[in-house]
């Protein structure tokens, strides 16, 4: 036997691992090159909109771009004392605010200190061309903006100024979680504005309650589903994807018309006698609704999974715990229970994940005590056009599924989800 | 081979009829008494109904017809967990979420046996099939071989009387196969249970069993000790489906003392014992072993009656020679010989006389 410490080499000399390297190169570049097309789809569909939500949640440049002499002369103001800034800071306002009205930035930066500061806005749509070519230079410059607003003067107003001259805030973090910064530290905004915490533990609740019910709905339809003959196992299946052949909006508003007050079910509930005409149970436009709707329309995503799974759990199993004296129920919990786990995994997941982020039903079937975070989200990014609060909060929501992931798999293990 | 143990019907099936879709009768009519502590294989082609019957006996179908009784006490509405009967399938079943151990002692935790008592049993079972190392380990970790020894053992653990395995050795290869035919005939007798074993495998049937159950088209066409089975077959079935077999078409012409005279097609007529013939005219197959032919004559008793025969073929096949001759017009005819010094080599062509004694020619009906 021979104990060589020397590097196998290959036919040409070479160190054989140098060659088999090289070999293996060329089948590596030929399979990035297959999937590059999707690999840039991904990167220009996905990572690149979801890295430019990152940055918008903290992105700040818009007050120092616009007011940058103004941002500069504040440095030297002290804003935890209790005098307005000096002549020199009002004189850089000017100078700022000449440029700013001509190219028509002031209003947005208005609209953006309003985020902080209710007044902001109009205090700088006041502050136009034509009171500005108005103001005598040889007099002091305070005086005359006080003339505009007398908010010009009010520390306040400065304040919310030199907190966001930074490029970069956490402001709209701050605000997503119910929070706000003043110069004594961070504190809770008062009990009626705040409203984020309370949207994202009900959109938890909300979806783990989904999740649940479609597990106990799904999965005694898979285990018929796996323990059919494929023939009757084929058309049944076609029924739990019936859904997916109607509109989301249509489902939707069917369930209205079942779950409304004057609807099919609460009519019929009354015409047995179970319900008093004037004591119809409310079961839309709130939770009841949202979970109602979005069980129905998540379904599948738990029942095709755990279908899979099922699929491949051997009939036998069953016979043998049952020859090895195990009840039915025994050998069910502790025999095919145990090995439905993956499938039950990955359709909780997926139900899970969807559920988080839907907004459509939320929006049509959930009233005011029935929406999600995500609804928040959608008016934020629609209707008050604060994209950067929307990109806050869709970060939170984000950095949540991840963080439940994350316990998941440490919990039941990823790599014990099985789609089929 | 051992003798049959006395029959006191421990396991019995009293005209047991099975039907999956209310149309055809899969087991037609079973009658079977198998003793505390035999070895009975069910041996047939497949779809005959064998794992139709021992699903029954297990509890997983229920008999359309008739009784099945263990111990005594009949068991048709007895769920298949009360029946303590012990069973080993085809592909071993072990769950596979479970390691061994744990595999092991899933039947003794049902029973609300206590820890150390379990784990004593499960150590031993293991111990048993030689498997003491394997108890930390998952079922996908183990060789076929060895899933198959963990299978036996948990069948075993629970001290169960009667065993059922359902073609257990499938999926082996046949060297794994023919040492675990060997094992598990050694734990048959170590242990004294009663095993039913299902197999279309007529060498591993005739190795193994005290008696074996020949299943065809839902019946049992034979029920009878290996070499009976061999050297006596009741019915052309038998003769043809255990071990090679040559048939000669012809009508009996008249039947005396228990012999039967046959008229072959060719207008010879023979000798032969009746076996399921009895009238006059009646159309039969004479059955005769290839290994009881016999070229050279002067191995025959006085009695035996020769036959004139042309050599097809002739192979070589070590220990045997295989010679394939047309006799009687039939072409397919197959003598063995053994490889002794003295034997020749048969050319195709050449014309013979072969010969038996009239004892191993055996008159059989006619089947389609
Ligand atoms: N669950 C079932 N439903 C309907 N028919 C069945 C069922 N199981 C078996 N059969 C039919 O019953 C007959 C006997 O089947 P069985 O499984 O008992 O045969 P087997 O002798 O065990 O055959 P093999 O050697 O192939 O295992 C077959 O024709 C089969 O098609
Ligand atoms: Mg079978």
């Amino acid at each position: 036997m021979t104990t060589s410490t020397e590097p196998v080499v290959a036919a040409d000399g070479l160190p054989l691992k140098r060659s088999l390297a090289r070999a293996l190169r060329r089948q590596k570049i030929r399979a990035l090159l297959l999937i590059a097309p999707l690999l840039l789809f991904i990167v220009l569909t996905f990572l690149v909109p979801i890295g430019n939500m990152l940055l918008r949640s903290v992105d700040n440049a818009i007050v120092e771009e616009t007011i940058p002499r103004t941002v500069e002369a504040l440095r030297g103001w002290d804003e935890a004392g209790d005098v307005p800034p000096g002549e020199d800071v009002f004189e850089a306002l000017y100078a700022d605010m000449l440029i700013a009205t001509d190219a028509k930035r002031h209003t947005r930066l208005g609209s953006r200190l309003n985020y902080e500061s209710s007044g902001m806005s109009s205090l700088f749509r006041k502050t136009n061309e034509r009171r500005l070519g108005r103001f005598e230079l040889e007099q002091p410059l305070a005086p005359q903006f006080e003339d505009i607003d007398e908010d010009w003067i009010t520390l306040e107003t400065w304040r919310v100024i030199k907190s966001n001259s930074d490029p970069v805030t956490a402001g709209y973090f701050l605000a997503a979680m119910d929070l706000r910064a003043t110069p004594t530290g961070i504190e809770p905004v008062s009990d009626l504005q705040a409203i984020y915490v309370k949207l994202f533990v009900r959109t938890m609740i909300l979806s783990v309650t989904i999740t649940a019910m479609c597990f106990l709905l799904g999965y005694p339809i898979a285990w018929i589903l796996a323990n059919l003959p494929s023939r009757s196992a084929n058309m049944l299946l076609i029924l739990v994807l019936l859904p997916f052949w109607t509109s989301l909006l249509v489902r939707t508003s069917a369930w209205k018309v079942l779950l409304q007050q004057q609807g099919v079910i609460n009519d019929l509930l009354v015409w047995v006698g179970v319900l008093a005409d004037d004591n119809r149970l409310a079961m839309i436009n709130n939770a009841t609704g949202t979970v109602i709707a979005m069980t129905h329309i998540l379904l599948p995503f738990m029942i095709l999974p755990l279908y899979s799974v099922m699929k491949t759990i051997s009939p036998t199993y069953l016979r043998a715990a049952k020859s090895l004296g195990a009840t039915d129920w025994t050998a069910f919990w502790r025999v095919y229970f145990p090995q439905s786990v993956p499938g039950i995994g990955a359709g909780a997941i997926l139900v899970f994940i969807l559920a988080i982020g839907y907004y459509i039903t939320p929006e049509l079937v959930g009233g005011t005590d029935g929406t999600f975070i995500s609804n928040r989200i959608y008016y934020h990014i629609s209707s008050s056009l604060n994209w950067g609060l929307a990109a806050a909060l869709a970060t939170i929501l984000l950095a949540m599924v991840l963080a439940l992931y994350w316990v998941y798999d440490r919990l039941v293990g990823i790599d014990n989800v099985k789609l089929g | 081979m051992a003798d049959t143990p006395a029959n006191d019907g421990f396991v019995t099936f009293d005209r047991v009829q099975k039907s999956y879709d209310g149309e055809a009768l899969v087991v037609k009519d079973l009658n079977l008494s198998i003793g505390k502590g035999e070895f009975l294989t069910m041996l047939g082609p497949s779809g005959s109904g064998k794992t139709t019957c021992l699903m029954m006996l297990a509890g997983f179908e229920s008999a359309t017809h008739g009784e099945i009784k263990l111990d005594g006490v009949s068991i048709n509405n007895i769920p298949p967990h009360k029946r303590g009967i012990g069973m080993v399938f085809q592909n071993y079943a072990l769950f596979p979420h479970m390691t061994v151990a744990e595999n092991l002692a899933f039947p003794l935790e049902v029973r609300k046996m206590g820890k150390s008592e379990r784990e004593m049993k499960v150590k031993r079972a293991l111990d048993m099939v030689q498997m003491g190392e394997f108890g930390g380990r998952r079922p996908a970790q183990l060789s076929g071989g060895q899933q198959q020894r963990i299978a036996l053992a948990r069948a075993l653990v629970f001290d169960a009387e009667l065993v059922l395995m359902d073609e257990p050795l499938g999926a082996l290869d046949k060297q794994l196969r023919e040492h675990m035919q060997f094992e598990i005939k050694h734990l048959h007798e170590q242990l004294g249970i009663t095993v039913v074993y299902v197999t279309h495998d007529q060498g591993e049937a005739l190795t193994m069993s005290d008696r074996v159950a020949v299943f065809n088209d839902g019946r049992i066409q034979q029920l009878a000790p290996p070499e009976d089975l061999y050297e006596r077959p009741e019915n052309s079935f038998v003769a043809q489906f255990i071990g090679e077999n040559n048939t000669l078409a012809g009508t009996v012409e008249r039947i005396i003392d228990g012999v039967a005279e046959v008229r072959l097609s060719s207008g010879e007529i023979i000798n032969a014992e009746p076996v399921n013939v009895s009238q006059p005219g009646e159309s039969t197959l004479i059955s005769i072993r290839p290994e009881r032919v016999e070229i050279d004559h002067t191995r025959l008793p006085a009695d035996a009656h020769l036959i004139d025969a042309e050599v097809l073929e002739w192979i070589y096949m070590g220990d045997i020679f295989r010679t394939r001759l047309r006799v009687a017009g039939n072409d397919q005819f197959v003598i063995k010989s053994r490889n002794s010094g003295d034997q020749r080599k048969l050319v195709p062509g050449e014309r013979i006389k072969i010969g038996w004694a009239p004892g191993d020619a055996r008159a059989l009906e006619v089947t389609e």
